[in-house]
């Protein structure tokens, strides 16, 4: 339906030209009303079928980012972690997988923005009212300690201030994988907004088991082990998450229930649990750990593109912001048309 | 009015805080219904017949204005013995004569009183705008009259009678107008009405664009008179005009048969001399008794000292008429080839006037055409671009028209006035210079004519002198050398022979002494003020606020307003009073500048041999009129009956169920190649009409060039009830196509509830509607409403009826060639 | 300049009086040199220009509804089957305006006059505040890369001079004044409005413990906001956005418990 450059229907298509009740268009009541033959549930009424939200502007460079910045600092952990733990070698294959997704996320940032050339703008302000703002300041702290974590350990210069900045990227990591679901959630979409409580869990979750999955794929099966784990753990908790976020959102949730959000929400899910069992059975064979961290990898993107792609349907459906604020508000403010009433 | 006019329609919402009731009466629900009391929707083109109801509903019920009525109209003249009515004749009136294809009005005078032969017209020019003269009224009163208003041949019970069928079954049986709903409307008029509240009505095109247009603003003004609204405040009919300055361009005329100020244009038969002339326009009682010094003051304004008393005051030099030289009978005649050249003012008549057929093809049988507009209009590109181009019935190289297109100053690079509907002459000033080769139409006009002068100097030629004898002098300014429109309007309002300013009409002298260039603009430019400059706040004045602009005459507000006094003087009630007798100053004073001869008492009654305003009586106040009443019953002047009748349009698919003549005789058809009629039977079945919306002006010239304008009502569309969209199987932001004989024209479809399916005659009637902005240039463009259109004219003034006309409607696109 | 102590200043739009000609539209076109939105006709009443968004600040809304029998009465005043209502929308400036709470920049600021506007010398596109307007109003300009709306003709406001589309308004329906005047203002209309028989009319954003704290553009309409395209309780996101920190702050505590589990019982591996 949508391009990769701009994902919103284009601004020259009217909206259906149905009215509120989805008759025939030669109904003689133009606009607004609704009923209980609307489109969504109950007495949801609209402009003409028009969106209520403007859907967001950005491009896909934001889900990929999610995907980039929650591997990277998932992975930053795991390095951190693995360097303590004596493993060099996972600590490098995870050192590295953050140095790639670091080096992949600003570029996309930047690659978003309307004005580019203004991307330093973000650094104006400290706002806690703005996740963004909060984001950017943790990743301008993020980014240089994972690179130079990284670079100091392909190139062996500076290791200890190398392992000062990984020390510094791993305690980090933990932000960087969860700060982008409140960036989200901190918008008007309901299948956003009202999914705050689980989607950080779900962006976690998915973190873990893309790292270790990355991990996993990139490092010798001696070594591997905690990145096995972090990998089944990380999976776990993205589909627990996710299953739970689902069931929990009422109407805001239908378009993870049906749609093309769902579809890529189905994909998800089964590259997921396909890459973790796969780690589970055969997870001690490279053979089988390189397919396992590509399909827990993949899994972690879908998830997001599915959000991602859930929040432009649910800002698309009236009804689905509609609907759930006329129940808040009832009938008591004494207007007109109530649910059993079909005439408007 | 909402759509039209919505700056002016923020009075009525005012009016509306205040209590007012707004009623609106329409073929659609508009913007202007949306904000109304009551809406009512009625059939286009069938509205004399719903005024009409009116009239007879106040006369059997007996609501009207009694006192006013007997002592302010007409109602109690007695008329012509000869005079038959059409209950008599079937819908025609007596005088028809079907091979002149006119009325002979004698048997409609005031018995006793001939009219003179000014009414009298030539064989094929019928002349609108005649006063009935060689009248002699009897103490100010016409010689037979019945003040009980009971004589069979009174005007009020010829009313009565005419109207007796117009009943609220006639208006639901032809005009769709549901009876119970009929009744409200006329109730609430008459409650509203009297001697404590006045009711006002308000109309636009939607009346006069009929081929009995003028018949219908008629029957408004019976209303009027007889619920005693007429000079009142609060009251009266308001014409709402099209255009910024269109009241301005028939005060100073541009239309062919009047001089400036509703003075009649000469016939070259009848008025051969000025004498001629003087005796058919000046007329024996009433204001029009000084016709004389206004037409000589217009005379020495236009030709300054070259008109003598030797030469009648260059009455000559004028362009007399000889027949009908308006614009569609032009058109006619410049598509048989027989007009030479062509000037195109800010208008566009490739789209704007009906048949637009007819106005391009008739453009490709000129020699010459200069357009001047703001932007390259479709009238100056027809040639290379119009819809015969592209349908190949016209090629480029075959037609012959040489094009000048030029561009035009907007009115914030110039100086002047506008004259909007209310009478008022507001002063705008330039803000800018016009950038390059942009030009006002008075440096155009001007220029030409110094240069025209130039050339026929030389020559010497006898017939040159009517334009070598103009006093053509304003001062020039600025480097474009633009003439001082302040200087224009200082010969507008008048000087004496020293060049001063005068300060109004009655200043108007017969001996030459006096030149003016318009009466009815006399003393705008009072005491050498500017008048029409003041911009006095209005809540730094009375609720009058005279000191706004000026209006004409004599920067009166309310016209006729003698009226708003009883006979003896004193207002009809403190809550309407407005201009009154002070007895005491033995003057008239008020809140307004009285419409009256100031000193005349109320009980004067005028003495054998008086003229002019003093041939009327003190309690006569319709002071233009030869009797000094308002008259329902008119016995001269309109061409087409002293009483308005139900005539159905030129085109429609319903018969006339009063008259077996269903439409009026005396309509204008012009039978030629390029306008065919609809016919008879059921090919168009549906009513379509015309209007305007908000967002566009006119024929689209000021707004589809515009994005901000065009954007809003980005493309030509048909407005259709569900229920015609059903029948013809029409979709909402789909297409359809209209036809007519004339032309086949497509538009977007809008099926809005807003436009009903009226139930007439028993049957269901559709009703398409087509705003009529479209052309085929611009930012927004489309096909012109005004091509389904043929000619039928009013014959009062020839204006075209396209408010209603039948068509056929169908989905899809128009074929292309 | 005013000299004394900026007051907050607004909007009332009053769409009982709105006969839906537009001006406002127009009017805040040409002061604020917006483009086009596009020539598209939508076959929505007389609508066509749909929405507000980056290139519309001002939208005039129209309705074609059902007459609302007058309570008491047996038949509609106006029965004509049909009443059209109009409103124009405008971006509300709302008290806890969630797009100046998202936005990482600074651009987005609120001015002397409490209202919301945009620095367009700062704004870089992020997008933002688009999705984050309960009520759509602002939007990413194409080709431009910045995002627009309403200022409330914040140069205008500075020169003590009256908005643009207020100054064109010829029937007031768009009122501007101190906030607090119009909202005094706004109830008494309300009242005579309801007593003229529209039991539907209500003031839409007058009250200060609504979801956003009340607008700074607040309306009387005459149906049910979701009618006009409004969402009939919207709710500033930041209000949420505590127990979206304590979420996300769980979420990664459990990032570093799962990080720390997969290391337990060896994992030390040379």
């Amino acid at each position: 339906m949508t391009s990769v450059d701009d994902p919103r229907p284009g601004p020259g298509v009217p909206p259906p030209a149905t009215t509120q009740d989805g008759n025939a268009p030669s109904n003689r009541w133009a606009g607004g009303g609704g009923g209980r033959k609307g489109r969504g549930d109950g007495p949801t009424a609209s402009y003409y079928g028009r969106p209520v939200l403007k859907a967001p502007v950005w491009k896909h460079y934001i889900p990929l980012y999610f995907f980039t910045g929650g591997l990277a600092g998932a992975s930053s952990t795991l390095a951190l972690a693995a360097q303590m733990a004596g493993n060099d070698r996972l600590a490098r294959s995870a050192r590295l997988a953050s140095l790639a997704g670091t080096a992949a996320s600003g570029p996309l940032l930047i690659a978003d923005l309307g004005r580019p050339g203004r991307f330093a703008n973000m650094l104006r302000v400290a706002k806690p009212t703005s996740p963004m703002s909060m984001g950017t300041w943790l990743l301008t702290a993020f980014a240089p300690s994972a690179i130079a974590a990284g670079a100091s350990d392909l190139t062996g210069l500076l290791p200890r201030l190398g392992r000062l900045c990984g020390a510094a990227a791993g305690v980090l990591g933990p932000g960087m994988t969860t700060y982008t679901a409140v960036l989200v959630s901190d918008t008007a979409i309901p299948a956003w907004h009202d999914a705050h409580r689980q989607l950080p869990f779900v962006f976690a979750g998915s973190s873990a088991a893309a790292a270790g999955g990355v991990a996993m794929a990139c490092t010798p099966a001696a070594s591997a082990r905690p990145a096995r784990r972090l990998a089944l753990v990380g999976a776990c908790l993205e589909l627990g998450a996710s299953r739970m976020m689902e069931q929990r959102l009422g109407q805001a949730g239908e378009p993870y229930r049906s749609g093309e959000a769902a579809r890529l929400v189905k994909a998800a899910k089964m590259s997921t649990t396909a890459g973790a069992v796969l780690a589970l059975a055969a997870g001690r064979r490279r053979l089988a750990a390189v397919p396992a961290g590509v399909l827990l990898a993949a899994g972690s993107l879908l998830t997001r593109l599915a959000v991602f792609r859930a929040g432009f349907e649910s800002a698309a459906d009236p009804g689905a912001t509609v609907g759930p604020q006329r129940r808040r508000r009832r009938w008591s403010d004494g207007l007109p048309g109530r649910p059993e009433d079909t005439s408007s | 009015m909402a759509e039209c006019h919505p700056v002016g329609f923020q009075w009525v919402m005012e009016a509306k805080a205040r209590g007012a009731r707004v009623i609106h009466v329409d073929p659609r629900f508009t913007r202007t219904s949306a904000l109304a009391d009551t809406f009512v929707a009625i059939r286009a083109g069938s509205d004399i017949a719903f005024l009409g109801a009116i009239v007879n509903h106040i006369l059997t019920n007996g609501r009207e204005f009694r006192e006013y009525v007997e002592a302010y109209t007409n109602a109690a003249t007695i008329i012509d013995e000869r005079f038959h009515d059409t209950e008599d004749l079937d819908g025609l009136f007596s005088g028809w004569d079907a091979g002149k294809h006119a009325y002979d009005p004698q048997s409609w005078q005031y018995a006793g009183m001939a009219t003179g032969p000014a009414a009298a017209h030539q064989e094929d020019s019928p002349q609108g705008e005649a006063h009935g003269y060689g009248a002699r009224l009897k103490a100010g009163n016409p010689p037979e009259t019945d003040p009980t208003l009971e004589h069979p041949r009174c005007v009020y019970q010829i009313l009565k009678r005419h109207f007796a069928r117009y009943t609220p079954e006639l208006v639901e049986e032809v005009c769709g107008v549901p009876r119970e709903r009929f009744v409200e409307v006329a109730e609430a008029l008459c409650d509203n009405s009297g001697r404590e509240r006045t009711a006002a009505i308000c109309y636009a095109v939607g009346w006069t664009q009929h081929s009995t247009g003028v018949q219908y603003i008629r029957t408004a003004a019976i209303i009027q008179l007889l619920l005693g609204n007429v000079g009142r405040p609060g009251g009266g009919i308001l014409a709402l005009r099209g255009h910024a300055s269109i009241q301005g361009s028939t005060d100073i005329p541009t239309l062919y048969n009047i001089l400036p100020g509703y003075l009649p244009m000469p016939h070259a038969d009848a008025h051969p001399t000025l004498a001629d002339y003087l005796a058919a326009v000046c007329a024996p009682a009433g204001f029009w008794g000084h016709a004389d010094a206004f037409v000589v003051s217009l005379l020495k304004a236009w030709f300054g000292d070259a008109a003598t008393t030797e030469n009648d005051f260059c009455y000559d030099h004028l362009p007399f008429i000889t027949g009908d030289h308006s614009t569609y009978r032009t058109m006619l005649d410049m598509a048989d080839g027989k007009v030479q050249g062509f000037f195109v003012m800010g208008e566009n008549p490739a789209v704007g006037s009906a048949n637009g057929r007819l106005q391009r093809f008739a453009m490709a049988e000129l020699d010459w055409l200069v357009v001047r507009d703001l932007v390259e209009i479709e009238t100056a590109t027809f040639w290379k671009d119009g819809p015969e181009i592209d349908s190949g019935e016209l090629r480029t190289a075959g037609i012959g028209t040489e094009v000048f297109f030029l561009p035009a100053a907007a009115h914030t690079e110039k100086d002047g006035t506008f004259t909007n509907t209310q009478r008022m002459l507001q002063w705008h000033h330039k803000a800018v210079e016009p950038e390059g080769d942009r030009r006002s139409d008075l440096w155009f006009s001007f220029h030409l004519g110094r240069i025209i002068r130039e050339k026929l100097a030389a020559a010497g030629e006898a017939r040159d002198r009517a334009v070598l004898d103009l006093a053509w002098d304003y001062p020039l300014l600025g480097h474009h050398h633009e003439p001082s429109a302040d200087a224009v309007l200082r010969e507008i309002n008048g000087v004496d022979g020293d060049g001063r300013t005068l300060s109004g009409f009655m200043d108007l002298k017969a001996d030459g002494s006096t030149a003016c260039g318009c009466w009815i603009y006399s003393g705008c430019y009072a005491d050498g003020v500017n008048q029409t400059a003041r911009r006095k706040p209005g809540r730094e004045q009375s609720w009058v606020a005279p000191e706004w602009g000026w209006a004409w005459p004599a920067n009166r507000r309310l016209l006729y307003n003698r009226a708003s006094a009883d006979p003896a003087g004193n207002p009809w009630s403190e809550r309407k009073k407005y201009v009154w007798w002070d007895a005491g100053a033995r003057r008239w004073t008020g809140h307004d500048v009285p419409d009256f001869v100031a000193d005349m008492a109320p009980d004067y009654v005028p003495p054998d041999g008086a003229t002019a305003e003093h041939a009327l009586r003190g309690d006569s106040p319709f002071i233009m009129q030869t009797d000094g009443r308002g008259w329902l019953f008119v016995p001269s002047g309109l061409v087409d009956g002293p009483l308005p009748a139900h005539y159905e349009p030129h085109e429609s698919p319903v018969t006339n169920p009063l008259y077996g003549q269903g439409t009026n005789p005396a309509r204008l058809t012009q039978p030629h190649r390029l306008n065919p009629d609809n016919g008879p039977g059921g090919r168009y079945p549906f009513v379509m009409t015309t209007y305007r919306l908000t967002e566009h002006h006119t024929a689209g010239g000021m707004s589809r060039f515009l994005s901000h304008l065009a954007e809003l009502q980005p493309e030509m569309f048909c407005e259709v009830s569900p229920e015609l969209a059903a029948e013809r199987g029409l979709e909402n932001g789909g297409w359809a196509t209209i036809h007519s004989s004339r032309a086949t024209i497509e538009a977007r479809v809008l099926v809005t509830g807003r436009v009903a399916a009226l139930t007439v005659q028993g049957r269901t009637l559709h009703q398409v509607g087509l705003p009529y902005h479209w052309g085929w240039k611009g930012l927004s463009t489309g096909d012109a409403a005004n091509d389904l259109f043929g000619l039928a004219l009013d014959p009062n003034v020839h204006i075209q009826e396209d408010k209603a006309a039948t068509c056929d409607i169908r989905p899809g696109r128009r074929p292309r060639p | 300049m005013t000299t004394a102590e900026p007051t907050r200043m607004g909007f009332f739009t009053d769409t009982s009086v709105c006969i839906g000609c537009k001006a406002c539209e127009v009017a805040c076109k040409e002061w604020n040199d917006v483009p086009t939105d596009g020539l598209d006709f939508l076959a929505t009443s007389y609508d066509n220009t749909g929405a507000l968004g980056a290139d519309t600040w001002r939208h005039v809304a129209f309705l074609e509804r059902p007459p609302v029998p007058a309570a008491g009465e047996g038949e509609a005043a106006q029965d004509s089957g049909i009443r059209w209502l109009m409103s124009s929308d405008v971006c509300k400036h709302c008290t806890h305006a969630a797009c100046l709470d998202v936005c990482p920049t600074g651009a987005l600021f609120r001015t002397e006059f409490e209202t919301v506007v945009v620095q367009q010398d700062i704004c870089n596109g992020c997008g933002y505040c688009v999705p984050a307007c309960p009520f759509g109003v602002i939007d990413q300009r194409k080709g431009d890369g910045r995002v627009w709306k309403c200022t409330l003709c914040y140069d205008r406001l500075r020169s003590d001079m009256v908005p643009a589309c207020a100054q064109a308004c010829p029937t007031a329906s768009i009122q501007f004044g101190p906030l607090d005047e119009l909202r005094a203002r706004a109830a008494g209309r309300l009242e005579l409005v309801k007593e003229a028989g529209v039991p539907g009319a209500h003031l839409y954003g007058a009250d200060e413990t609504d979801g956003v704290g009340g607008f700074g553009a607040f309306f009387l309409l005459l149906d049910r906001p979701e009618v006009y395209g409004l969402p009939p309780d919207p709710v500033v996101t930041t209000r949420d956005l505590p127990a979206m920190w304590r979420s996300a702050g769980a979420a990664a505590l459990a990032v570093v418990g799962a990080v720390a589990a997969a290391f337990l019982g060896g994992g030390r591996r040379r």
